[in-house]
């Protein structure tokens, strides 16, 4: 597809922010107000320059989303009961099971949602709200990158509740076999959800910020 | 440097992700209008657009319909059966421990999606057939962005799939009707997210009540 750029107003070569041009933004609607305006008069957002607050939330909900991961990888996300045995299944242990009957793609998906996005998304967004304060921290290109990952990848983790829910649905064969959802499939949607909550706090332009202070701009 | 200053701000237009301000270029229908310092996508026109939403709106409400409606998965093992619609997953943690998690699953799978078609009907059907906006219409759309990660249809299949391939190593799996409509809606979905550029529905708006 072919790319436009945008114009740059004013006689300038550089890019300005909206903030340097004594101006606010609608995160919402991108839309652009005079500089003391609170509400964007188009979309009826609340308008902030800079959310410097925004940090308390982002440590609010990845603390609270901290709080339910470790539950739910101690107690059992799939509770199977067959003629022969009863079995207890954590996510992690879920995995090495497949692994076990050779679906190795399966396990690589799942632990891949539900393991390495929950724990990268957690190690992320504590870097990039360390990184507001300390912009040394990260090099400005990974930076960016991580906001994308973090922003977009997070709710795919919801996948593994989503397979609880069909798997307890269908595998209701009376005494043969015979599917439930253990506790730690409520505990991982929560921690999805508070982390998903977490990352929408991040104001990115927080970041982009730093970047023009210590190093100009990327271009 | 000195900032210029802007008495008007109209045919301004911001950058969401990194606060970059330009002057709105309007992109021919196809073409992408990107942000020159982060390289966000701000503004994303397509020919017929809003006609094309609509339609693919009432298709994924149609389909959602059956989805619920037929039956979705029937599994088979040594002459016992059992078959489970997409409510009966959605009732999975109907126990009472769990049972916030039945809702949260039915909001996420299929009241969320399903909200968000009505509310692009609500916005875009006067819009395309010039009429004058719907009261609330600019409420109606902003909350369809802010539910815009919550609609989680799209992950809904790929569990199915890894259930589908779990569950196939021990038993005979058949998919049902609403399977493959639900197969379908998410396709749907996901085509119509590539409409929706939310710069030309927020100018239609203001044009509107100009």
């Amino acid at each position: 597809m072919q790319l436009v750029d945008m114009e740059i107003p004013g006689q300038s070569e550089r890019v300005i922010t909206v903030r340097e041009a004594g101006l606010v933004a609608c995160r919402r609607c991108s839309s652009v107000w005079p500089g003391e305006a609170t509400e964007c008069a188009r979309c009826g957002a609340r308008l902030v320059s800079r959310d410097r607050k925004s940090l308390q939330r982002v440590w609010a909900w990845w603390l609270a989303g901290i709080m339910c991961y470790l539950p739910a990888n101690l107690y059992p996300m799939l509770e199977t009961r067959t003629l022969l045995f009863t079995s207890d299944a954590t996510i992690v242990g879920g995995a090495i099971e497949l692994i076990h009957h050779g679906s190795v793609g399966i396990a690589v998906v799942i632990l891949v949602a539900s393991v390495l996005i929950p724990i990268g998304k957690f190690l992320s967004i504590a870097l990039l709200a360390i990184s507001v304060d300390r912009p040394g921290l990260l090099p400005k290109h990974q930076r960016h990158g991580l906001f994308e990952i973090v922003e977009y990848v997070g709710r795919w983790s919801m996948i593994d509740v989503f397979v609880v829910a069909i798997l307890a649905s269908l595998v209701q064969l009376s005494v043969v076999a015979s599917i439930k959802p253990g506790p730690a499939s409520l505990t991982f949607a929560l921690s999805v959800i508070f982390t998903m909550f977490s990352a929408q706090s991040i104001d990115p332009r927080l970041i982009w910020d730093e970047d023009r202070a210590t190093n100009g701009d990327p271009e | 440097m000195a900032a210029p200053t802007y008495h008007d701000t109209k045919d301004l237009i911001a950058c969401t992700e990194c606060d970059a301000l330009y002057h709105v270029v309007d992109p021919n229908p196809g073409e992408l209008g990107v942000c020159a310092r982060c390289h966000h996508v701000m503004i994303r026109p397509r020919r017929f657009a809003g006609m094309r939403i609509i339609m693919m709106a009432v298709t994924m409400l149609i389909l959602m319909v059956g989805a619920i409606y037929f039956p979705f998965l029937r599994v088979e093992v040594q002459g016992l059966a059992h078959s489970a619609s997409i409510m009966d997953a959605v009732f999975a943690f109907a126990d009472v421990r769990l049972s916030v998690l039945s809702v949260l699953t039915a909001a996420f799978i299929l009241l969320i999606p399903a909200l968000r078609m009505g509310l692009l009907l609500y916005v875009l059907v006067p819009i395309v057939f010039d009429r004058p906006a719907l009261a609330g219409a600019r409420r109606a759309f902003r909350w369809s962005e802010v539910l815009k990660p919550w609609s989680m249809a799209e992950i809904f299949a790929i569990g199915c799939a890894v259930a589908l391939v779990k569950v196939g190593d021990l038993a005979r799996v058949e998919m049902g009707p609403a399977f493959w409509m639900f197969i379908g809606l998410v396709i749907v979905v996901v085509v119509q997210e590539t409409f929706i550029c939310s710069w030309s529905i927020w100018k239609s708006l203001d044009s509107q009540s100009a």
